[in-house]
C-alpha cells in the first residue's frame, strides 16, 4: 500500500451539495441521519398534534375518520422508521468509530448509501397523504384484509417498507463489520462502551428481523396484486399468519427501538454519577438475553387473536421471562449511582427520567405480558400508554439525553444550560401529563384508533390533550438549543464532563474530519466501566 | 503505536450511492404506478432499471479498479468478507419468511379449516364440505382461484435440477482450487462450467413454469399451494440468475487476469452467494417438491 494513496484521498473534498450527496466521511453521515430524523420527529410529530387535537373532546370536530386513521399509521410509521431508527444510526455513525479508535465507518460508501435512501423512501411515503384513496389507514402493523383496500397508496407503502428495510441492513451490516474490525489495538471486546455493545447486538436483530418484514409485505402485495392466497382463507392461507410474521419482526424491532437507548443511559450515569457502571459484563450480557428473548415472545401481541393454549401460555412465561435481563439493568443503574458524587446536568436529567419512566412502561408491558389479563386491555388506550412510555420517555428521552451529552463534542460548544433544564422539565411534566392518564382511559375501556369515544372517557383525554400539546410546543424549545449550540456559546473542552470516559473524550471538540488516523495508545483504552 | 489506521483504506466522496439510491427510486415509482393501472409506469420502471444496471457498472467498475491497483488492504478484505457474510445472513432471513409461512399453511391453517384442533367451528359453520390436504387440490372457495389436477412431482426436472445445482456447487469449488494453485486454466474451466450449468438450471425452471401454468394449471392464483410454490421458487430462481449473473462477471474478470492465488475476494463473495442458493434449492427440493 502507497502512502500516497492513503493521503491524497483525505485531501479531496467536495463541497456544497455535493459534499452532503456524496459523502463518505461518518461524521457528516451521522449529521445527516440526526438532522433527518429531527426533521421526521416533527412531521411525526405533527400528526401526532391532529391525533390529539381530534381526541379533545367526543364527537367528530376536525378531521374525517378516514383521515384520522392515516395520521395513526403514518404518525407511527414516521416515529418508527424516519424518527428513532435514523437517530440511532445517526448515533451510531458519529460515535462509534470514536468510541472504539477507528479512522472511519468499515464500508463507508454503503455507509452513504443507507442513508440517502431514507429521503427518497419518505417521499414516497410522505406523497401517498395526496394520493387517490388517501394515505395508509390500516395500522402500521399493516394487518390484512384491512390493508389491502388501501387505494393508490399500497405499493408505494409496501415498496418504501423494502427501501427503508435496505436501508437498515446496509446500515447494520456496517456496524458489525466496522466493531469487529476496526477497533484500536487494546480494544478488546469487554472493553467495549455499552453503547457499542447495545448497537452491535441491535445490528444483529436486525438483519436477522428486517428481511422477514420484507418478505411479509411482499406477501402481501402479491396478495393484492397477483392473486396469491398467503393470507385469504378462502384460499386455504390465513390472516393471523401475517399477523405471526409480522410481529416475528416486529418484537425484536421493538428491542431495535430501545437497545442503543440502554447503551446511552449507561454512558451517562457513570458520568455524572462519577462512578464506574456498576455490573459492566452483566449488562453485557443482560444486553444478549434481552435480544434472544426477542425472538420467542412475539405472539403476546396477539394474544387475543386465537391461539392454541399451549401458544398463549409459552409466549406468556418467555415475555415475563424478559423482565429478569431488563431488572438486571434497572439494578445496575441504581447502583451505578449509590453513593456517587452526583451532579443533575440536563444529560443527567434525561437519564434519569429514562429509568424511573421507562421502568412504569416496562411494568405495564409486564401487566400486558400476562395473557388473561391482556385480554382485557388488549387494542384499547392502555396499550397506547404503555408503548408510549417506553418510546417517548425511553427510546426520544435517551435520544434527548445522547444529544445534550455529545452535543458539545459535536459542535465544539457547550449547549444553554438554563434553556435544556426548561426543555427537560417542560417535557418531562408535559409527557405524563400526555401518556399517564391514557392507562386510566384502557383500564376504563377505551378502544385504540377510533376517532371519536364515549362521554365518560372526555376529561381524561382532554387532559391527556393538553398534555400533548405542550409536549410537542417544548421540543421546539430543543431545536432553539441545538441551533444556539451549533452557531455559538462557550468553547468546550476536549474532556467535556468533569465525569466522563472513553476515547471520544481524548479527541478535540469538535473533532478533526478524519478521526484516529493514527490508533489511540492501547493504554489510554481503559474501557469496561461504562 | 503503530500507525495502521492510516492504511485502512476510506474512500474519496463517491456518487454512486446516490446514483443506486435514485435508481431504485425511479424503479419503484415505475413499479407503483404500473400497479395502480398506469401505463406509462413500465417506461419508468424501465429507465430505472437502466440506471441500476449503469451503476452497478459504475460502483463495481470502481471497486474492482481499486482492488486491482493494490488500495484494499488485508484489514478492508476482512471488511468486504464480513459484509458479505452477513448480506447472505439477511438473504437466509428472507427466504425464511416464506419457507415460515410454507410451514404454517401446511402444519396449521390448512389443517384448522379442515376442522382439526381450534378450527372445529370454522370448519362447521364456514366450510363443512372443506377436508385438509396437501397439496391443496380443494380449496375451500374454489371459484376464486384456478384449480389444479396435479402438481410438479419431485422425481423429474425438479430432480435433475437438484443434481445441476449441487455439481456447479462442486464445480465452483474446483475452479476456486484452481485459482489457489495458480492454475488459470482450470480456474476458467471450472467456472465456464458453473455459469453453464446456472444458466441451464435456470432455462429448465422456465419450462417447468410453462409446464405448470399452460398444462397443470398451476399458477399464483392456486389457492395456498401456488403461493407458496412459485413465491419460493420464483424468488430462488431469481437468486440463481443474479448468481450466474455474478459469476460470469468474476468469470470474466479471471480471463481478464484479475485475482491472485491468495487475494480473490470478489470470487470468494460470489461462490459463498452461490453455495448459498445452492442449500436454499435443497431446502425447497425437500420441504416444496417432495415431503
Amino acid at each position: 500500500m502507497s502512502e500516497a494513496a492513503a493521503h491524497d484521498h483525505h485531501d479531496a473534498q467536495s463541497t456544497g451539495l455535493m459534499r452532503w450527496l456524496t459523502t463518505t466521511n461518518h461524521k457528516d453521515i451521522g449529521t445527516l441521519y440526526l438532522l433527518f430524523s429531527l426533521t421526521m420527529f416533527f412531521i411525526g410529530g405533527s400528526m401526532a398534534m391532529v391525533i390529539r387535537l381530534e381526541l379533545f373532546q367526543p364527537g367528530l370536530q376536525f378531521v374525517d375518520p378516514q383521515f384520522y386513521n392515516s395520521m395513526t399509521t403514518m404518525h407511527a410509521l414516521i416515529m418508527i422508521f424516519g424518527a428513532v431508527m435514523p437517530a440511532w444510526t445517526g448515533f451510531a455513525n458519529w460515535m462509534i468509530p470514536i468510541m472504539i479508535g477507528a479512522p472511519d465507518m468499515a464500508l463507508p460508501r454503503l455507509n452513504n448509501w443507507s442513508f440517502w435512501i431514507l429521503p427518497f423512501a419518505f417521499l414516497m411515503l410522505l406523497s401517498t397523504l395526496f394520493m387517490p384513496g388517501g394515505a395508509p389507514a390500516g395500522g402500521w402493523t399493516m394487518y390484512p384484509p384491512l390493508v389491502l383496500q388501501t387505494g393508490d397508496a399500497f405499493p408505494y407503502l409496501i415498496f418504501a417498507i423494502h427501501f427503508l428495510g435496505a436501508s437498515s441492513i446496509a446500515g447494520a451490516i456496517n456496524v458489525i463489520a466496522t466493531v469487529f474490525n476496526m477497533r484500536a489495538p487494546g480494544m478488546t471486546l469487554m472493553k467495549l462502551p455499552l453503547f457499542v455493545w447495545t448497537w452491535i447486538i441491535t445490528a444483529f436483530l436486525l438483519i436477522a428481523s428486517i428481511p422477514v418484514l420484507a418478505g411479509a409485505v411482499t406477501m402481501l402485495l402479491t396478495d393484492k396484486y397477483f392473486g396469491t392466497a398467503f393470507f385469504s382463507a378462502a384460499g386455504g392461507g390465513d390472516p393471523v399468519m401475517f399477523q405471526h410474521i409480522f410481529w416475528f419482526f416486529g418484537h425484536p424491532e421493538v428491542y431495535i427501538l430501545i437497545l442503543p437507548a440502554f447503551g446511552i443511559v449507561s454512558a451517562i450515569i457513570p458520568t455524572f454519577a462519577r462512578k464506574p457502571l456498576f455490573g459492566y459484563s452483566s449488562m453485557v450480557y443482560a444486553t444478549g438475553a434481552i435480544a434472544f428473548l426477542s425472538f420467542i415472545v412475539w405472539a403476546h401481541h396477539m394474544f387475543t387473536v386465537g391461539m392454541p393454549l399451549a401458544g398463549e401460555l409459552f409466549f406468556m412465561y418467555t415475555t415475563v421471562l424478559i423482565a429478569v435481563p431488563t431488572g438486571v439493568k434497572i439494578f445496575n443503574w441504581v447502583a451505578t449511582m449509590w453513593r456517587g458524587s452526583m451532579t443533575f446536568e440536563t444529560p443527567m436529567l434525561f437519564a434519569l427520567a429514562f429509568v424511573v419512566l421507562f421502568t412504569i412502561g416496562g411494568f405495564s408491558g409486564l401487566m400486558l405480558g400476562v395473557t388473561p389479563v391482556d385480554f382485557q386491555y388488549h387494542d384499547t388506550y392502555f396499550v397506547v400508554a404503555h408503548f408510549h412510555y417506553v418510546l417517548v420517555t425511553g427510546a426520544v428521552f435517551a435520544l434527548m439525553a445522547g444529544t445534550y451529552f455529545w452535543l458539545p463534542k459535536w459542535t465544539g460548544h457547550m449547549y444553554n444550560e438554563t434553556l435544556g433544564k426548561w426543555h427537560f422539565w417542560l417535557s418531562t411534566i408535559s409527557v405524563n401529563v400526555l401518556f399517564f392518564p391514557q392507562h386510566f382511559l384502557g383500564l376504563s375501556g377505551m378502544p385504540r384508533r377510533i376517532p371519536d369515544y364515549a362521554v365518560q372517557f372526555s376529561d381524561f383525554n382532554m387532559v391527556s390533550s393538553i398534555g400533548g400539546f405542550i409536549y410537542g410546543a417544548s421540543q421546539i424549545l430543543f431545536v432553539v438549543v441545538v441551533v444556539k449550540c451549533i452557531r455559538g456559546g462557550k468553547k468546550a473542552t476536549d474532556q467535556v464532563w468533569e465525569g466522563a470516559q472513553g476515547l471520544e473524550w481524548t479527541l478535540p471538540s469538535p473533532p478533526p474530519l478524519h478521526s484516529f488516523t493514527e490508533a489511540p495508545d492501547p493504554s489510554s483504552i481503559t474501557g469496561g466501566n461504562r | 503505536m503503530s500507525n495502521t489506521n492510516a492504511d485502512y483504506y476510506v474512500p474519496h466522496s463517491s456518487h454512486w450511492p446516490i446514483t443506486a439510491t435514485v435508481a431504485i427510486f425511479t424503479m419503484f415509482v415505475g413499479g407503483a404506478s404500473f400497479l395502480n393501472g398506469g401505463e406509462v409506469g413500465v417506461y419508468i420502471l424501465a429507465i430505472g432499471l437502466a440506471l441500476f444496471v449503469y451503476m452497478l457498472f459504475g460502483w463495481f467498475g470502481t471497486v474492482i479498479g481499486e482492488s486491482e491497483a493494490g488500495t484494499f488492504n488485508g484489514q478492508v478484505d476482512i471488511s468486504f468478507r464480513m459484509g458479505m457474510g452477513w448480506f447472505i445472513f439477511s438473504e437466509v432471513m428472507f427466504f425464511a419468511a416464506f419457507f415460515g409461512a410454507l410451514y404454517y399453511a401446511r402444519m396449521y391453517s390448512v389443517p384448522w379449516l379442515g376442522g382439526e384442533g381450534s378450527g372445529a367451528a370454522t370448519n362447521q359453520f364456514l366450510w363443512p364440505e372443506f377436508a385438509t390436504a396437501w397439496p391443496l387440490l380443494q380449496l375451500p372457495e374454489a371459484y376464486a382461484f384456478s384449480t389444479f389436477k396435479e402438481t410438479i412431482g419431485a422425481w423429474g426436472v425438479p430432480f435433475y435440477n437438484t443434481m445441476i445445482l449441487l455439481t456447479s456447487g462442486a464445480t465452483c469449488t474446483w475452479a476456486h482450487w484452481g485459482l489457489k494453485i495458480g492454475s488459470r486454466k482450470h480456474l476458467i474451466a471450472g467456472l465456464s462450467v458453473t455459469v453453464a450449468l446456472g444458466i441451464i438450471f435456470v432455462i429448465m425452471q422456465a419450462v417447468e413454469y410453462g409446464h405448470a401454468y399452460n398444462e397443470l394449471g398451476l399458477t399464483l392464483n392456486s389457492g395456498i399451494y401456488g403461493a407458496t410454490f412459485f413465491l419460493l421458487t420464483g424468488f430462488h430462481g431469481f437468486h440463481v440468475t443474479m448468481g450466474t449473473i455474478m459469476l460470469a462477471t468474476i468469470l470474466g474478470r479471471c480471463i481478464k487476469g484479475h485475482f491472485t492465488h491468495e487475494r480473490h475476494f470478489g470470487f470468494e463473495a460470489c461462490a459463498w452467494y452461490w453455495h448459498f442458493v445452492d442449500v436454499v434449492w435443497i431446502g425447497l427440493f425437500i420441504f416444496v417438491y417432495w415431503i
